[in-house]
């Protein structure tokens, strides 16, 4: 069978042969355990450890001993933010968060609330930005910590994080931003944006799954996190556990590659991904969701009004993309990111996100566009709704049998 | 999640597709699911002389098994009566499609939009509604 042409780099991205190149000795040769002091086993896998640690530091302005390697930004994710609750509790136990959050922010400040803690969720504006005046009215003198994502996975929105920043450090509070998505792929600075903390993953950036890292602020202020992970108080004792040498030399080495590509990639990605969507957006009832200026260079995400996502995604087997609906579950779930935007379920089930990443070539674009136009066509001479919609008949005032 | 051969044909060459006119009165019309569940069937059938369905057309807006499960109703209608096209059961469709337990509810609204084809065929004509024995959620 064909491979699909692979546009899903929101999801995960192909590991950079020279990233792979770049990790094979630390498989075999160079095995050694990072924390053994007293041969050249381990001082040779330290070495390869401080390299990435460099490197991870270069790409996002920060001091090599601010980063703490982890699992993958979940992980990056949890300990930052259970961290902070349970090492600042006594001066608060207020967090603040918005619904487009990914799972892994929202899962956690679900779990705090179960042992204590306040949880605001902030809506989006339907451009899938958040509202400053709303998180400004949102902080309390118990407000600890400001958790907003940098660029959005699924409608690749970029927050204002040096304003909300701003706002929490008035406020007193941290500010921490799961930048899984943008960094490496777009400019990030932590002590030009203000934050705090921040998570972000190699598989994001054209490295191996199974490691990333979270960013801890040393100086002004000096922020601490809880271990969750107890044991030989590897990464400063905030997270134990022997290092993944290999994974974190593949850390390095892809945010390497990134500083010094990410310019001209950023700029090769848009024009791609901007051919691709005011393409498609030509064709009648299609609509591009989330704000489309303040946005990652390489995502896409286009509903389709009047055909089915999962339909969709059907006819449009020769690309590997993702739905906006999980309806191969038994429940349908329009994703809530498009929801929370205001969109209706229908549209938010319709739509497909296209993510570009740096093996994308202007061909793979060319028959993207052509193999979905396609689709939706094909699909849209199948739909009564359609039908309906070309006679003119509001679909709102129909009453359907709901099953 | 795999489709079966036969899902991807009715899929990639659905049979019967278009519409008639739903003001004729050997014309039954039914219209079944909602957008927002992410599945809506239009199914019509023509009547002709001692109750055969003599063509029979959908429209659908929905998965590949709601297209396909319509698609094979509509094959399976053409030539049958009604009373022959009343005994049609979902299950009947989930066996000839391969249908996975998540998608048996594809063919459940297959079946509603038979029933309710039929019921407007017989409204028109003077007849009484069959009540629908299934109740689906």
């Amino acid at each position: 069978m064909k491979q699909p042409i692979y546009l899903d780099n929101n999801a995960t991205t192909p590991l950079d042969p020279r990233v792979l190149e770049a990790m094979l000795p630390y498989f075999t040769e160079k095995f050694g355990n990072a924390a053994s002091r007293n041969h050249a086993f381990g001082w040779v896998a330290e070495e390869g450890v401080d390299y990435a640690r460099e490197e991870v530091a270069k790409l996002i302005g920060c001091t090599e001993k601010e980063i703490i390697f982890t699992s993958g930004a979940t992980e990056a994710d949890n300990l930052a933010i259970k961290g902070v609750f349970e090492m600042y509790k006594e001066k608060g136990n207020h967090i603040i968060t918005a619904v487009t959050e990914h799972k892994a922010v929202l899962d956690t400040c679900k779990h705090l609330e179960k042992n204590g803690a306040r949880v605001t969720y902030l809506g989006v504006k339907e451009d899938g930005l958040i509202d400053l005046a709303e998180l400004e009215a949102a902080m309390t003198p118990e407000t600890i910590l400001v958790s907003i994502m940098y660029g959005n996975n699924e409608i690749g929105v970029i927050q204002p994080v040096k304003e909300i920043a701003a706002i929490a450090h008035k406020h007193g509070a941290l500010f921490m931003t799961d930048a899984t998505q943008a960094v490496g792929k777009i400019p990030v600075d932590v002590n030009a944006d203000g934050i705090d903390l921040m998570a972000f993953s190699a598989h994001k950036m054209y490295g191996p799954k199974g490691v990333g890292a979270l960013y801890v602020r040393r100086k002004n202020p000096r922020v601490k996190v809880t271990a969750q992970m107890d044991g030989g108080g590897h990464e400063r004792g905030m997270r134990s556990g022997t290092l993944n040498v290999p994974g974190i030399v593949g850390l390095g080495k892809a945010c390497e590659l990134c500083r010094l590509e990410m310019e001209s990639e950023a700029i090769r990605l848009s024009a791609l991904r901007d051919k691709l969507e005011s393409t498609l957006s030509q064709m009648e009832e299609s609509y591009v969701n989330g704000n489309t200026q303040h946005r990652l260079p390489h995502v896409a995400n286009i509903s389709f009004k009047y055909v089915e996502g999962e339909g969709l995604m059907m006819a449009m087997s020769d690309l590997a993309v993702s739905s906006g609906s999980a309806c191969t579950s038994a429940s349908l779930e329009p994703s809530y990111v498009l929801k929370s935007l205001g969109l209706s379920d229908d549209l938010a089930h319709s739509s497909i996100r296209y993510g570009l990443g740096r093996f994308t070539t202007e061909e793979e674009i060319d028959q993207a566009i052509e193999v979905t136009q396609k689709a939706v066509n094909h699909l849209r001479e199948l739909s009564p709704l359609w039908e309906m919609f070309k006679e003119g008949i509001d679909l709102s005032k129909i009453e359907w049998a709901e099953h | 999640m795999a489709y079966s051969e036969k899902v991807i044909d009715h899929y990639n060459n659905p049979r019967n597709v278009g519409t008639l006119n739903k003001d004729s009165k050997f014309v039954g019309t039914g219209l079944v699911g909602a957008p927002e569940c992410g599945d809506v069937m239009r199914l019509q059938i023509e009547v002709g002389e001692d109750n055969v369905i003599t063509d029979a057309k959908f429209k659908t807006f929905g998965c590949g098994s709601a297209i396909a499960s319509s698609s094979l109703a509509t094959e399976w209608l053409k030539g049958k009566t009604i009373d022959e096209a009343l005994a049609i059961d979902n299950m009947d469709i989930v066996e000839e499609l391969a249908l996975p337990p998540v998608k048996i509810h594809c063919s459940v609204l297959a079946e509603d939009a038979i029933k309710s084809a039929i019921n407007d065929y017989r409204v028109k004509n003077g007849l009484e509604a069959i009540a629908l024995e299934k109740s689906h959620h």
